[in-house]
């Protein structure tokens, strides 16, 4: 596991010095971070490397996860999906189990941080504890709200004005409807982890070549979850469109989550479309499979990330920090990753990703610098290090009043 | 005696305060409406954000009214509003707020943006901490003004001069302290806002060895 330390190299002795100094203010309060999910997912991936850097750094940090059933699971993939804008149908009986599953856990889980960290709507309920307690208390969403279905929200504004402060990803995710203090902290990429760090190039070809992968042909990738939101069908038929023009290879990968009960349906449905075209490589790699992502992201010529909504995108600073021109969509947090046509390609469409995909595919030396750019926008501005200090300051920040404070 | 230099960082926690704006009229509501600190926001943080670019000069209202609703005449007043010759952010309020009100009392064009291009209201929270680190002369300055982070140089450099109110940065107030009235002067004559940080931090230790070397 990294040390605090091992980042100098990466983001400067100034840039660690100065984090350790603001932790050193957060001395004698606990953070505790609470999700549904243990692995699987970008919620579950920050945390499992953020916990360790906080506590390297001296800050009292924990992370626990909530106990839901399948039943519970299928609810809060609902409401994810509602909060996303999709015409889903909650009924009573669903919002009421979920909040008696949230109530079982209010009973069973210690809440015992100064600072109560919720991740997402899953735990969101927990809030009702807060009445015990004098502790801080925030909810950190992930998704993209922008356009919500209106009955879903309305649900949860109740639990959300419970807390002290709400942390969104994206500006566009504002809302005007809710009384407390909203915050605006991007996640993050590791640039130590497994899935960023710097490959061997041994290492990349055998991973290439046990999924078959032919490096003399450009290889175009998305990873992410099998998700509609991810629009995988999208990714082909932008394929199925440049595929006319330039011999390539599309590869699809990415895994699931322990929360998300859709994915294998789709997986089935993609890997049915798939069969018929021996250069679709749909590739399911479980929750370990951190090198074969950055194996995959380092071999490939270009990488999409055309989704129809999300929470942030991180996929993308993953593909930027290894250097890759990107074209993705233009939604949730991707436009503060990508500087349209400066560090990476924004689109909106199946038509303009396949235009897009097939001017970089003939256009290496700008496809090069768009990868360049983006490398060195990623360094300012999505690694770890700057998450950590948002978080310090955000939770410091609650015990203070007005904009502006010496501490 | 003259105390040494006592070098601060700040961190910025960036609020969304829930407020858009799809037009002129809009900004206009806003502008006046929302914290100073959201003015602040809005024409700084392209400083720290873009750092190691070639700074351009937009502020985000300036970039929003040509990238967003095509006003390029408007945009262009927004970019010549000369933040460095305010030291208070309510005349900068007022200033942006008097260009938006004699565009809409003549007449000018006010437009909706299309959807997802508007404009989206943020402020921040500053919170200031003391560095270990104190020069007690030039020689010290310049060595400690390498080590320093760019948050560092960012706050002696602009917060202070703009949010704290205090009329000169803060390197060339103790250096008239200690009698370098003349380098004093020369960093103050710097336009922060035209150069990046990092070019910013080169420039005034060149002018501090100079001055040391002499």
């Amino acid at each position: 596991m990294s040390k605090i330390n091992d980042y100098r190299a990466i983001v400067g002795d100034d840039e660690v010095d100065e984090l350790c100094i603001l932790a050193d203010r957060l001395k004698g309060k606990s953070v505790q971070n609470i999700n549904s999910t243990a692995v699987g997912g970008g919620v579950a991936e920050i945390l499992s490397r953020m916990i360790p850097l906080l506590r390297d750094l001296g800050v009292d940090a924990s992370w626990d996860v909530i106990k839901g059933d399948e039943r519970f699971f299928a609810i809060t993939k609902k409401i994810h999906n509602a909060l996303h804008g999709l015409g889903v149908d909650i009924s009573q009986s669903d919002l009421d189990y979920f909040q008696e599953v949230n109530r079982q856990n209010c009973e069973l889980m210690d809440l015992f941080g100064d600072i109560v960290f919720i991740h997402d709507p899953q735990p969101i309920g927990l809030v009702a504890r807060r009445e015990h307690r004098e502790s801080k208390w925030i909810w950190r969403c992930h998704i993209d709200i922008s356009d919500p279905q209106e009955a879903t929200m309305n649900f949860l504004r109740d639990y959300i004005n419970k807390y002290d402060a709400a942390v969104f990803s994206a500006p566009i995710f504002g809302r005007s409807d809710l009384s407390i203090k909203q915050i605006l902290i991007s996640p993050s990429i590791d640039p130590l982890s497994e899935k960023n760090r710097e490959l061997p190039p041994e290492t990349i070809d055998s991973i290439v070549d046990r999924y078959d992968l032919d490096r003399d042909r450009p290889i175009v990738t998305q990873i992410s979850r099998f998700d509609y939101l991810k629009d995988p069908m999208g990714v082909i038929e932008v394929y199925k469109k440049v595929k006319t023009h330039i011999d390539c290879q599309l590869v699809l990968a990415g895994g699931g989550a322990t929360d998300d009960p859709e994915g294998p349906r789709i997986l089935d449905q993609i890997k049915s479309v798939a069969e018929m075209d021996p250069d679709i490589h749909v590739i399911y790699l479980p929750p370990s499979s951190d090198i074969e992502i950055n194996a995959l992201q380092r071999a490939s010529t270009v990488i999409l990330q055309k989704s129809l909504r999300e929470g942030f995108g991180l996929t993308v600073s993953e593909a930027l920090w290894k250097a890759k021109p990107v074209i993705a969509s233009a939604v949730g947090g991707i436009p503060l990753q990508i500087a349209h046509k400066h560090s990476g390609i924004l689109t909106c469409s199946v038509a303009g990703t396949a235009h897009y995909l097939k001017e970089l595919l003939s256009d290496p030396e700008y496809a090069i610098k768009l990868g360049e750019n983006g490398r060195e926008h990623v360094k300012n501005n999505f690694l770890i290090t700057r998450h950590i200090k948002d978080y310090l300051s955000l939770f410091i920040s609650l015990y203070y009043k007005g904009y502006l404070n010496y501490l | 005696m003259t105390e040494g230099f006592h070098f601060y960082t700040q961190y910025h926690l960036l609020e969304l305060l829930g407020l858009t704006a799809r037009s002129p009229e809009d900004m206009l509501s806003c502008i006046k409406k929302v914290p100073v600190s959201s003015i602040y926001y809005h024409t700084h943080h392209f400083l720290q954000r873009h750092h190691y670019l070639s700074p351009e000069p937009p502020n985000d209202f300036a970039f929003w009214l040509m990238d967003a609703l095509h006003l390029q005449s408007l945009g262009e007043e927004f970019l010549g509003v000369d933040t460095i010759s305010f030291c208070n952010l309510e005349d900068l309020r007022g200033a942006f707020a008097d260009i938006l009100e004699n565009h809409l009392l003549k007449g000018g064009e006010n437009p909706n943006c299309m959807p997802g291009f508007e404009f989206h209201f943020l402020a921040c929270y500053t919170l200031i901490l003391p560095l270990p680190y104190t020069a007690n002369n030039l020689q010290e300055f310049a060595e400690l003004l390498r080590k320093v982070s760019i948050r560092s140089l960012y706050f002696h450099m602009f917060e202070a001069r703009m949010r704290l109110g205090v009329r000169d940065n803060d390197f060339s107030q103790w250096m008239k302290g200690i009698g370098e009235e003349q380098l004093a002067h020369d960093i103050s004559k710097l336009d922060p806002y035209s150069i990046t940080l990092e070019n910013l931090r080169g420039k005034i230790i060149r002018m501090v060895e100079d001055r040391v070397k002499n």
